[in-house]
């Protein structure tokens, strides 16, 4: 699936894969991403955050920043004119910490100089008086009576229950399990930069890197205490994301100091401050237990689950949902008991990324799968065929799973890849600790371990989840052109690729502009929870809908025929057996269509609070990986030989793209398996730099086959099916299982270091 | 901060006599990072990379005078055949991009106790040359040369010219554990030189001390146990009883990079392995 | 301080240059290059990787003043015509890019392996490319470029 056509495709409609409308800047340099942005007369802000993890700020002195040469403004607290709180789910994150910090990193005061040099020296001369606090940093202790509260409400985020079937089941096979997942960073290259202007009407106009405009501007709105219409934004080029971005970062910070100081204002972390400013993964300790006849079909299950939200709510609350509601994976089970629990700490706030609660719980399940399977004398596979779910059958919420669950089939398409061959051990690279030069062979054991997940796509629980599209067809230089608006942030993925696709199938036009997402527009929702080619892709279509149906009114009115045996196609207007009967150019004349849609998939529901029970989600994604690894087994080190992928995307609309992020979120679930690791011990985190967070290299990440199934879902836009985050879920336990058979070791924890596996 | 930029090693040294508050700073690759996150602000930069000198390898008497700012890639691509355990060091540092400007001084400079290049220079025995413009050259035995975490005995008016690094006359092996199969900074490494012509076996061991250090005592006992006139196999038991004895000589930390307990036993792993190789290489040779 | 510098065949000069800057900020900030990036600025990442004196090395590790009279050649110097480097061409066509923050710093590494190296092996490419980290694409279709790219030059 991975070869490439070699000629050039500037073209495409639906299902071909066509090239990047971005693709040349990208490879030139040219395009510009948000730390590329630059202004005249522009000023660097930068941030002073807490070196505690809970403390009372009792004083702040800037004067002697202030005094620094070069220095355009210093501002705290006080100087945030609207409300000094930002969130996605709650306003509970301070603009700038005003009485207290509630984790190390926390921004406390912005400096705005002319030279970014200027600006960190001047910020070192913030004289800061902090009374340190008990800090809560252990999640395990976040309910006790004693802990501190990290928020007066309490230190519960949210407790979904699940109950389903019978309350107190019993099995003739027992398994359990208690499994930790460290806590991941999204990792994005692109460090999170902006550059606010100030305007001449007293607004500011902000070009930032982000997930969601709309929510951006929503959240800055309130801090600047300034209407919408004061406050706008426009996407700047994003250097990855994967959830890492839908929390605020520089955003009101820019825009208060290009407000005070009346120029404009860039800001741009640097690897380390990234660490600090953005959320992270949550790390989680969980305890499951399956309950199963001795064919190994399963009866019951129980899961206790505890996410660590850090100091700040963010979107911890649906994170624990998805982990309740889906954190048992793609299984018929009928007995049904979960708690999930995310807690406030004064750790680093946790909040989205890609996978958002199911990479947690899948570790959990799939690690409990093989002990099932072990239990039972059944392999990996056929354990989860067996209880795999099936198209009309209901998940452990109750809601009836109505388009295709290809779990068995996705399980049998990776089983029957063929094995990679034994490992060269006349060619380090190609053996654990690669040119570490660690083993040419020795202590070496394969192992092979398999995953499948189930994930949400879109926003669930009766969210109203939306997307807006403005399509304008009119004639450019003698040739019909689409361009097509939406606030959808292209953050890597390919939307602006699929959008064009679209416009060109639907509209017949070879010619199809993107227009820069920005909110002058509406919403298009969340580059988030695999939803945009679902969601802003079913807003294009609808949109060019529209158009196509004015166009077709114009041109029947014209060619005296009726709009129903008309349709667009190659820049034509063609008959019904596809005679051209009018040059669309000639149709438009000087005139454009446009049409803007708004455009909602079928609603979900809030599940019942006690239960859990409810039709929560809109659609359901399936991905199955098998994973074969090489063990250095007396050194506990690891190479990834193999990492295929069977995934039903429903539609590809974009084949190649497909393929490509189902290789990248394969990647990201096998680095949290083996290296990826934010270290925090009391608050702190120890590792903030790409020297001691591991990211996968090229020697690292194995070869990947990906199968890609199209069963079409019949309620979604063209059948598709959300693509982005499946293969992060399964990959990371597959991998995890893969090491556990080659080593024979319970590894009840990931990342997997290699003193796990030596057990020194 | 200033930016001081001899052309020749005279102003070099002049230039670090003058301002004992100037950095050296050759390829970059540890000192950028310290100033880019803003861990240092020296009173001036002095940058060697235009000093021709510097830039330099020679061979006399068996012997290889590195000059210190030889980058690691050329260690690999020239030297590979008289230090081949330097060169399998150089060959795991950072990328391609950092081979291609990092030093073996800069390495020593740093003194970092995880520096790649430490270990090889240990077991083969090497010194490091060090001048100032008042007090001339001195020589330093590379096992002297570490004070302590990141400290040296590199005094304040003083430049590194050169490591000197007698060529290989037996089998060399370098070994260095990292969580990632590329890009990595040591967990722990161990290298290893056969000396067959004095009947010795050259040892140093990475990121498991304050210092780089050697395992003298290991290296001592397996030196007296080899065959070295029959050049009998190497048994696994002596491969083992070698590798206890260097992890003995380690004083390992818990960070978070790895525990102190898998540092020892890791050591005590790659040391068997890089013995066994290293006799199985000398045997083949005979 | 001044500091001169021949980039893309073209002598620049940057005034008021702070000596702690890196020539990754250089290009950037003061020339107008933005195309190297600034992911890491500890050389981990290789996003940043330009050609000194002809050598692919991480802009951020370079201080502004060491490129003084040296010749750099950034990814915005590669196209050569308005015709894209072949290895620019292979990474569109082969869906190399996704976001593209890594692009820049592995076109110009994938080039200078294949100067050196016309027909890499696969062990070869990803020895070559370990330190350029991509957060996106898995790195199977930066591969698939870079074989692209070699096959295209050796039909040549």
């Amino acid at each position: 699936m991975t070869t490439t056509e070699a000629t050039a495709r500037q073209t495409g409609r639906i299902g071909e894969s066509a090239q990047r409308p971005d693709g040349t800047l990208k490879v030139t340099g040219e395009y510009a991403y948000a730390s590329d942005l630059w202004h005249d007369d522009m000023v660097w802000g930068v941030t002073l955050r807490s070196p505690h993890p809970s403390a009372r700020i009792r004083r702040i002195d800037v004067a002697e920043a202030l005094t620094v040469p070069g220095v355009t403004a210093v501002l705290t607290a006080d100087d945030v004119p609207g409300e000094n709180a930002y969130g996605l789910e709650h306003a509970d994150s301070p603009v700038l910490a005003a009485d207290v910090v509630r984790y190390v990193g926390e921004p406390v005061a912005l400096v705005a100089a002319d030279h970014p040099e200027t600006a960190r020296r001047a910020a070192a001369r913030i004289r800061v008086d902090y009374e340190v606090l008990p800090a809560l940093t252990d999640p395990r202790r976040a309910l006790d009576d004693d802990a501190p509260r990290v928020h007066p409400g309490g230190n519960l985020v949210r407790h979904q229950r699940l109950r389903r079937g019978d309350p107190d089941p019993t099995a003739p096979v027992v398994v359990s399990l208690d499994f930790c997942v460290g806590m991941q960073d999204q990792a994005f290259l692109g460090p999170e930069s902006g550059l606010a202007v100030p305007a001449e009407d007293g607004g500011v106009d902000l070009y930032v890197a982000t997930q969601w405009l709309h929510i951006d501007q929503r959240q800055v709105c309130l801090a600047l205490g300034m209407p919408p219409e004061k406050v706008r934004l426009t996407l700047a080029g994003v250097g990855g994301a994967f959830g890492g971005r839908e929390d605020l970062s520089v955003h009101v910070h820019a825009c208060l100091l290009a407000l005070r100081t009346g120029r404009p204002v860039k800001m741009s972390y640097g690897r380390e401050e990234s660490f600090y400013g953005h959320v992270h993964r949550h790390p989680a300790t969980m305890t499951y237990e399956f309950g199963a006849e001795r064919d190994g079909t399963l009866v019951y299950a129980r899961a206790h689950v505890l996410l660590d939200g850090g100091a700040y709510a963010s979107s911890t609350a649906a994170v624990v949902g998805n982990a309740g509601l889906l954190g048992l994976g793609p299984y018929r089970i009928p007995s049904v008991a979960v708690d999930a629990y995310g807690v406030f700490t004064n750790n680093p706030p946790c909040g989205a990324m890609r996978g958002f609660g199911c990479v947690q719980a899948a570790f959990a399940h799939e690690a409990l799968m093989d002990e099932l399977a072990d239990a039972v004398g059944v392999d990996p596979v056929e354990i989860r065929r067996r209880n795999g779910l099936r198209e009309g059958e209901r998940t452990i919420t109750g809601q009836a799973v109505d388009s295709p669950a290809p779990v068995a089939e996705l399980l049998q398409r990776v089983a029957d890849l063929p094995l990679p061959p034994p490992a060269d051990t006349a060619d380090i690279r190609s053996l654990p600790g690669a040119v570490g030069n660690t083993t040419h062979g020795e202590g070496v054991r394969r192992g092979v371990g398999y995953a499948v997940t189930m994930k949400n796509v879109g926003f669930s629980e009766g969210f109203d989840d939306y997307s807006t599209a403005r399509v304008r067809l009119q004639v450019t230089g003698g040739e019909a052109v689409a361009s097509v608006h939406t606030a959808a942030a292209e953050v890597g993925q390919g939307l602006v690729t699929v959008q064009q696709q679209i416009a060109r199938t639907e509209l017949g036009v070879e010619r199809v502009v993107v227009v820069p997402a920005d909110t002058t527009v509406g919403s298009a929702g969340s580059t988030s929870a695999s939803r945009q080619t679902y969601v802003t892709g079913g807003a294009v279509q609808a949109a060019c809908g529209a158009v196509r149906t004015a166009v077709l009114q114009r041109a029947a009115v014209a060619l005296g025929l009726s709009p129903a045996a008309l349709r667009l196609d190659g820049d034509k207007v063609v008959g019904s057996s596809g005679e051209v009967l009018a040059d669309l150019a000639e149709v438009l004349g000087g005139d454009a269509v446009e049409e803007t849609v708004e455009w909602r998939h079928r609603p979900t529901h809030a599940v019942d609070p006690e239960t859990g029970q409810g039709d929560a989600h809109v659609q359901f994604a399936f991905s199955a990986h098998r994973a074969v690894v090489d063990v250095d087994v007396e050194l506990g080190l690891v190479k990834v030989v193999a990492l295929d992928t069977a995934q039903d995307v429903g539609k590809a609309i974009n084949p190649d793209a497909v393929v490509g992020q189902i290789h990248g979120g394969s990647a990201q679930g096998m680095g949290l398996a083996l290296m990826e690791e934010v270290v925090v011990t009391d608050g702190h985190v120890r590792n903030p730099s790409f020297t001691d967070y591991l990211l996968p290299t090229v020697l690292d990440v194995p070869p990947m086959r990906v199968e890609v199934l199209e069963y079409a879902d019949p309620h979604a836009p063209y059948g598709v099916r959300g693509v982005g985050e499946p293969p992060t879920i399964s990959s990371g336990p597959a991998v995890a299982a893969a090491v556990r058979a080659a080593t024979g070791r319970p590894l009840r924890r990931v990342p997997i270091r290699p003193e796990h596996i030596t057990g020194t | 901060m200033d930016f001081l930029q001899p052309s020749s090693w005279d102003d070099a040294l002049a230039a670090r006599a003058e301002r004992p508050d100037a950095l050296p700073i050759a390829g970059g690759t540890d000192v950028m990072v310290e100033l880019n996150f803003d861990r240092r602000r020296p009173g001036a930069l002095l940058d060697l990379t235009r000093v021709p000198e510097l830039r330099e390898w020679t061979l006399a008497d068996g012997v290889v005078r590195l000059g210190a700012g030889v980058p690691y890639a050329r260690v690999i691509g020239e030297l590979g055949d008289r230090l081949p355990g330097l060169a399998m060091a150089a060959r795991t540092v950072g990328s391609p991009q950092i081979r291609a400007r990092g030093t073996v001084g800069g390495n020593l400079g740093s003194a970092s106790p995880a520096g790649d290049a430490h270990p090889p220079l240990l077991a083969a025995g090497a010194q490091v040359e060090l001048v100032s413009a008042a007090r001339g050259a001195r020589r330093v035995p590379v096992a002297d040369f570490f004070a302590g975490v990141k400290r040296s005995v590199l005094e304040p008016d003083e430049l590194i010219a050169a490591v000197l690094v007698p060529e290989a006359a037996g089998p060399q092996q370098y070994c260095k554990v990292g969580t990632r199969n590329a890009m990595v900074i040591a967990v722990s490494a161990f290298a290893l030189a056969l000396h067959p012509d004095r009947q010795e076996v050259g040892t140093g061991i990475g990121s498991a001390a304050p210092t780089p250090r050697r395992a003298p005592e290991a290296g001592q006992f397996l030196a007296g146990e080899l065959n070295w006139a029959a050049r009998t196999p190497l048994p696994e038991t002596l491969a083992a009883e070698f590798g206890r004895r260097v992890a003995d000589a380690a004083s390992p930390i818990d960070d978070v990079r790895g525990s102190a307990a898998y540092r020892r036993h890791s050591l005590a792993v790659m040391a068997r392995r890089a013995a066994t190789w290293a006799w199985d290489d000398l045997r083949r040779a005979a | 301080m001044r500091v001169t510098t021949t980039v893309n065949g073209t002598e620049r000069t940057a005034d008021d240059v702070w000596p702690g800057e890196s020539l990754l900020f250089l290009l950037r900030e003061r020339l107008g290059l933005p195309g190297a990036k600034n992911a890491c600025e500890q050389g981990e990442c290789g996003s940043c990787t330009v050609y000194l004196d002809g050598e692919p090395v991480c802009a951020c590790l370079v201080a502004a003043g060491q490129a003084t009279g040296r010749e750099v050649t950034t990814v915005e110097g590669l196209a050569e015509g308005g015709r894209l480097h072949p290895v620019q061409e292979a990474f569109v066509e082969a869906g190399a890019v996704q976001c593209g923050f890594c692009t820049p710093g592995l076109v110009v590494m994938a080039s200078d392996l294949l100067e050196r190296v016309p027909e890499p092996s696969d062990p070869e490419i990803r020895e070559a490319l370990a330190g350029n980290l991509c957060r996106c694409t898995g790195y199977e279709k930066i591969l698939d470029a870079v074989r692209l790219a070699a096959a295209r030059q050796a039909a040549r």
